[in-house]
């Protein structure tokens, strides 16, 4: 069995899709008491690599919003209640402010590497 | 002025009198209500210190010269509106108008909040469009619709003013009479505008207190289910933030214009509870003259304006006694009434 040229480069895409499906890291930031909070801890900068997701889980007994409106990626999951988690895909590189529209406190820096 | 005679109860007064009295002592109406617990206590106690920023810590020159500046009108283009025409402290620091008068009798489509206790939120106006307490000082001052003042010819008046040259000589040597200090010194001032014990206050302290039975449930209901303190929370009751609470025919954009977010169309920041009773009228565009039209508002739910409404808000279903007890808690809110003394003010020399 040839394999043509076409061929070649569709396999090769899909392998790179395949590895970054693998690569990518998944990071879940709560909203607890009005604040941005990883793994119990408040979070106002985090790092994380072109292609990771992170999913924004409200814990909090009232809505929260997220929202970016920076250059590298602009999102507005709306608001949303308690036990609600809502999922961004960073897909490059650079710096990303995010913020609730209702409790402008919340703030975090999210640095794509 | 009249006397009116004092009258013997007749039986059928004494019978109905008797009636009210098994009633209360059958219902929960004379049950008290419990001291609040640890929790509560610490989540709505006024805190004894004042926030300051490092790089302008409050010093006694530095209020003196804001508080006059604060009072000044000569900081105004027409030389006439000072901070506190609007703010003005004799009506709890703002002007009981639904439609304020800026520079040339313009009425102003946003009411003035009150200066009190604004040390403690982290976005200033209506809109949250300043963030510090400097920024915002210097706003009303230079808006054509406000005060009027171009802030580089501010400078210049000021400079004339031996007296004021002293005293900025004095509160901020680095900076002397300039825009910084003139913002610096105001905010100075306002961070000593915070809101002085209440009855709720003393209630929570455990001490004697006027706050009524009905009033204490109006708290549980205003914490529970009236939803009031998912917004209004803490000791300043402001969550510091933004919402659209759905007044009806609203068109005023708010928070949207400064956060272009879907949820940001028509909300605006939550403004202080401390001295509510005091502050009317109510709403960012004065639509309510009483806290019972405030109260039949959140009740109600509230109505989408702007194709916005903030999903907190629920039509909440109280009885005429839960509003009246809800009612009865806000008033408890008013801090005890303090004097104000007003500045004397350093004069132009004139040549007379």
């Amino acid at each position: 069995m040839q394999i043509n040229t076409i061929q070649k480069v569709v396999i090769a895409c899909l392998f790179s899709i395949i590895s970054l499906g693998i690569n990518a890291a998944e990071y879940t930031v709560e909203q607890q008491e009005k604040q941005f909070v990883k793994d119990g801890k408040l979070i106002e900068k985090m790092t994380v690599s072109v292609g990771d997701t992170i999913h924004f889980k409200n814990q909090d007994p009232w809505f929260h919003n997220v929202f970016s409106l920076s250059d590298i990626k602009t999102f507005d999951l709306g608001s949303y209640p308690k036990g609600e988690s809502k999922a961004v895909v960073f897909d490059k590189a650079g710096m990303a402010e995010v913020e609730c529209a209702i409790h402008p406190q919340m703030f975090m820096e999210i640095e794509v590497k | 002025m009249p006397c009116f005679e004092k009258t013997l109860p007749g039986l059928k007064s004494i019978f109905l009198l008797l009636l009210l009295m098994a009633f209360l002592m059958s219902s929960s109406v004379l049950a008290s209500v419990p001291n609040p617990d640890e929790a509560t206590v610490k989540a709505f106690l006024r805190p004894d210190l004042i926030p300051q920023p490092n790089h302008n810590r409050v010093t006694p020159e530095r209020i003196e010269l804001g508080k006059k500046l604060f009072f000044d009108p000569r900081l105004s283009g027409s030389n006439w509106i000072s901070c506190a025409s609007c703010h003005n402290p004799a009506l709890a620091w703002q002007d009981g108008l639904k439609k304020p008068l800026g520079h040339n009798f313009k009425q102003l489509h946003r009411t003035t909040p009150t200066i009190l206790n604004i040390v403690y939120l982290n976005r200033q106006f209506w809109d949250g469009r300043a963030v510090t307490m400097q920024e915002q000082a210097l706003g009303p001052i230079e808006n054509k619709d406000e005060m009027n003042q171009d802030l580089d010819e501010l400078v210049k008046e000021l400079k004339a003013i031996p007296g004021y040259v002293k005293l900025f000589n004095e509160a901020y040597p680095k900076d002397g009479v300039s825009k910084e200090a003139i913002a610096k010194a105001i905010s100075s001032f306002e961070r000593t505008i915070v809101s002085t014990d209440s009855e709720f206050d003393r209630w929570l302290k455990g001490a004697e207190t006027k706050m009524t039975e009905s009033a204490k449930r109006g708290f549980k209901l205003f914490t529970g289910k009236a939803r009031c303190s998912i917004c209004h929370s803490g000791f300043n009751f402001s969550d510091k933030g933004f919402h659209n609470i759905g007044l009806p025919g609203n068109t005023d954009e708010g928070r949207y214009a400064i956060k272009p977010v879907k949820v940001m169309k028509g909300a605006f920041k939550t403004p202080t509870l401390r001295d509510i009773a005091l502050t009317a009228p109510y709403m960012h565009n004065g639509a309510f003259s009483t806290l019972t039209e405030v109260i039949e508002h959140y009740n109600s739910g509230g109505t989408k304006n702007l194709g916005n409404l903030d999903p907190n808000m629920q039509p909440l279903n109280l009885t005429k006694k839960e509003k009246a007890e809800l009612l009865g808690f806000l008033l408890s809110l008013t801090g005890d009434a303090k004097e104000f003394v007003v500045p004397v003010l350093p004069v132009k020399p004139v040549n007379h």
